[in-house]
Parts: C-alpha cells; structure tokens; sequence
C-alpha cells in the first residue's frame, strides 16, 4: 500500500508534465490538423530558456529559502513569454507559409524544425547536460511506516499545483472566452470563421502562443525536477507527450491531460513493480490496446455528425 | 438613384484552371432585396464567396460602399458589415446554438448581444427552444435558421443568403421569406440572395438576375422576371414549389 502511494506521487508528477506538453500537440492538432513534430523541442528548449533565466535571477535575487521561490515564478514568467516567441516565430516561418499546400508539407517542416532546434541548441550550449542547483527537495511525510516512508517533496507540489491551476486556467480561456470560441471556430470550420470576421491566421498564431506557454511551464517543472537538461531531452518526452495526446484522443484538451497522467503512470508504476528497463514498451503497448478497442482515444470524438 | 452598396464588375473566378464565373456584374442598390436565380452549378454560391474574397477574384472588381474590397481577406471584409449565411450553412457542429450566434456577434464584439438574441428569438421561435443544443444535432432546417440568425447578430447592412429554402419543408420556406421582408421593410436590410427556389424568390425581391454556366443572361425587376416565358419555361414550370 505504502509502496503504491508513493508510486502514485511519482506518477502523477510525471504525468503533468506530459499532459502539459500534450496540450500543445493536441491544441495544434485541433487547429490546423498538423502533427507539430517540433513541440518536443521546443520544450527542451524552454528548459534551456529556464535554465539560463534560472541563473541569471538567482545570481540577482539569491539562493535563500524564500528566494527560490520568488526566483521559480519569475523564471516560469520569463521562459513562458520567450518560448511563446519562438513558437511564434516557428509557426511564422516554418508553417504558415506552406499552408495550402499539400498536407505532407507542413508535416516534413516541422521534423525538419524540430532537427533544427536540437542541433542549435546543441551547438550554442553544448551537447553535455547542463544542471542547476537542486532546490526543492525537502520532504514531506505522509505515511511512516516501520519499513517503508511515503513522502512528497515540495517540488513534487509544485508541479501538480501549478499543472492543475494552469489546466484550469487554459480550459476556462477555451470554452468561456471569446479568444477561446474563435480557437474552436477556426478548429470546426475555417472558411466559416473567417466569414465572420475571425481572423483566422491570427488564432491560429495565438494556438501556437498558448501551446509553447504551456510546454514552457513543463520545461520549467522538468529542470526542477530532474535538475538537468540536455539537447535531446526534447525528443523522448515530445513522443511520449504526443502519445499521450493520441491516448486521450487527440484535439481533446482534458483528453491530453489524462492521456499525460496515465502514460506517466504507467511508466512510474511499470518501473516500481516490474522492471525500469520496459517502462516505455510498457506505455507504448497499452497505447496500442487502448487504439484497438478506441481508435478515437479515450476522450476522442468518433466522428458522428448529422449532416 | 442612390450608389450601389454592392457593385460587382466584371469578375472572373477560377478553381484552379476551371473558370467558374466568366465576368458577371451585379448591383445592389441600398434598402433593396435583389436575388440571383439559376441551376445548379451555374455560378451562384461561387459568385457569394467571391464576394467574400474566398475564393478571390482573379479579373474584375467588387466595390461596397463606394470601396474596393476585391483583395481583402474576409474576416476584414466581414467587419465592413457584410454577414453571409453561406451555402451548406456552415453551423459550428460542436458549439451550442448559443455559442454560434455569439459567433455572428464577435464582429461587433458582443455589443447589444442580448438585445439582438430577443429580437431574432422573436423572428424564429425555434431556435430560442434550441439555444443549448450543439450545432451538428440539429434538423436542416433548424440550422437554416440559425446559419440566419447567426448572420443576423452580426447587425449587418447587407446580407448575402445562399439558398435560404434548401431543404425546407414550405411552410418554413415561408416563415423565412416572411422574416426576410420584414426585415427589409422594418430596418432597412439589404438583401442579396441566391435561390433555384425561383417562384418564391422572385416574387420576394425588388429585382433579380438569372445565371447560366458562370455569366448573368438576364436582369429584371422581379415581376418581370416572374413573367418572362424563358424564365418561366426554364425555371418555373413543372418545378414550382
């Protein structure tokens, strides 16, 4: 019992930072029905944004207790606004241009964008990790029992509270706003949200903005979690954050989400109770199951529509 | 008279290499209700988006309100106070009846929203009942109305219709063309609309125009129209409805 729960911790923090990835694949999707390849780069490069941020307040602000935190939320505001940049930059000069075009294009543009990334971030930081201090890691108890203590540390909470109340914040802007409405105009119907006066490019612009914020926050929660980033460290959590937006049904936002935590639950409880080394087999397998029986994902829509 | 509000001179559209409309000119004068006829595939929703700019015009000029509006991209050419109800009417499947009527309203960013929601639930009682439901379950004629409606909130000064009657039951063909003439007698709607629904129509409109295979073969006020025997022959007899 005490094992599961502490296995459900780890799980759940790594699921949030895939779901918070998996939005940016799923809301693209949704967007302009391109599978943006380069999303996992682009949060490799928010870590390194974050990185760079994270020493440059600290060596300002101080490493003192409260001080980390001050530093985190400034940092997290910093990397969120300047991935959104990039994104936006990306989406301008490596995608609207071909849209129109035949539907391969986009696609082969952005594996050859997300090429891009990892070797110019390789090139202007180098290929090694690069790492912070460790911050965060004092624990909490929950459960001490004679044999076996579950614990949460604070970066643990972090995470998962920032996860949901940014969650909470996207979905609201989604489904209540204006901004939102138009997003999903433009999703169901291009042509007729520009007859009425959306401007389509625009949003799709403001997709790619929100969808690299978000990959900035995961970015920012992964260097405190792991405490270091490396050049290719966009590639297997892009995959994993894309399958998970394939799991949950893709163009679904609260299907990301979930997609994110069960795949990170998977892969944490896979390693604690069978063997580390088949964790991705393991979450890639139940993927496969799951399409067989829900070829739409779980919180797909099978396409019914009356006409 | 009056400047046209729409003046459309010379256009040419192409699909690709396939010429679709071969240089037509149509004008709508303020305050009138004016209606292109013709068979399918003749040009008629081409000439509608063209108007749009989606597709745009490869030859010729499209003027409204003294402006030319040929290049401009649509969601611009939407904010000059154009609303369409377009061909297939184009409901927002996944968004509530609600939802895609405050859609018709982002152009004037939701001003007299509420007042305009009365006063078209008023004109349509149908969709006041169906304001929660989501777009893609409703009847076509349901989404007719609302695709109307939608154009409605919008406020605009001229409304371009495409095939209003498509797939109606009569009675509501009526109820709509009643709605629209009321709309141009009590506000002053310019009305531009696209029909093979000839007899009602022509009856409904100050003037129209009939197109054959992508150019205008005839114009007329609508009387005219009604009684000129080509017309007749070709539109209206054996297939009034």
């Amino acid at each position: 019992m005490e094992v599961f729960l502490q296995q459900l911790i780890n799980g759940l923090t790594l699921g949030s930072i895939y779901g918070l990835i998996a939005i940016g694949y799923t809301m693209v999707f949704g967007i302009i029905g391109m599978v943006n390849f380069a999303h996992g780069d682009v949060f490799m490069l928010s870590a390194f944004i974050a990185l760079i941020f994270f020493m440059l307040v600290t060596a300002v602000v101080g490493t003192g207790a409260g001080m980390i935190m001050v530093a985190l939320v400034i940092v997290l505001f910093l990397a969120m606004f300047f991935t959104a940049l990039w994104n936006w930059t990306i989406e301008r000069v490596a995608y609207r241009p071909l849209r129109g075009s035949f539907r391969l294009a986009p696609l082969i543009s952005a594996i050859g964008m997300s090429i891009f990334l990892t070797n110019f971030v390789q090139v202007v930081q180098g290929p090694r990790n690069k790492s912070t201090e460790p911050m965060l890691n004092d624990k909490i108890t929950l459960i001490d029992s004679a044999t076996y203590a579950v614990t949460i540390n604070y970066k643990q909470i972090v995470i998962i509270l920032t996860t949901v109340i940014l969650l909470a914040v996207f979905w609201y802007i989604v489904q209540k706003t204006p901004l939102g409405r138009a997003q999903r105009a433009c999703e169901q119907d291009r042509k007729m949200a520009g007859l009425l006066g959306i401007d389509v490019d625009r949003t799709i612009s403001i997709t790619f903005i929100m969808g690299a914020a978000l990959a900035a926050v995961a970015g920012v929660m992964y260097l405190v979690y792991y405490g270091s980033v490396n050049s290719a460290d966009g590639f297997v959590p892009g995959v994993k954050a894309f399958t998970a937006a394939v799991l949950g049904g893709i163009g679904s936002l609260p299907g990301a989400v979930i997609g994110g935590l069960l795949i990170g639950l998977i892969e944490i409880f896979w390693s604690g109770y069978v063997s580390n080394d088949y964790k991705d087999v393991a979450a890639f397998s139940i993927l496969a199951v799951v399409l067989v029986f829900m070829p739409s994902g779980i919180l797909g829509r099978p396409e019914v529509e009356k006409v | 008279m009056s400047a046209p509000l729409l003046a459309v001179r010379g256009v040419k559209t192409f699909y690709g290499k396939i010429i679709a409309l071969k240089g037509v000119d149509v004008d709508v004068n303020p305050g009138e209700i004016v209606t292109m006829i013709g068979a399918n595939g003749a040009g008629k929703s081409t000439l509608m988006m063209t108007i749009f700019g989606a597709p745009q015009a490869r030859e010729g000029t499209i003027a409204y309100d003294g402006r030319d509006i040929t290049k401009l991209p649509s969601h611009e050419i939407a904010r000059l106070g154009i609303a369409q109800s377009p061909e297939g009417r184009r409901i927002f499947p996944r968004m509530t009846v609600y939802e895609n009527l405050q859609m018709g309203a982002a152009v004037r960013d939701f001003a007299h929203f509420e007042e305009d929601l009365e006063t078209i639930c008023q004109l349509f009682p149908r969709v006041r009942e169906r304001l929660q439901q989501r777009g893609g379950t409703l009847s076509g004629g349901e989404q007719q109305m609302v695709a109307i409606a939608r154009a409605l909130m919008a406020r605009p000064k001229l409304l371009l219709l495409d095939e209003p009657s498509l797939g109606l039951a009569p009675l509501i063909v009526k109820q709509i063309f009643e709605a629209i003439r009321e709309l141009n007698r009590t506000q002053g709607l310019t009305v531009f609309l696209v029909e093979q629904n000839a007899f009602h129509a022509l009856k409904l409109a100050h003037r129209g125009y009939v197109m054959v295979n992508g150019v205008i073969t005839m114009s007329g006020t609508g009387k005219n129209l009604l009684a000129d025997p080509q017309v007749r022959a070709a539109y209206l007899e054996g297939g009034r409805h």
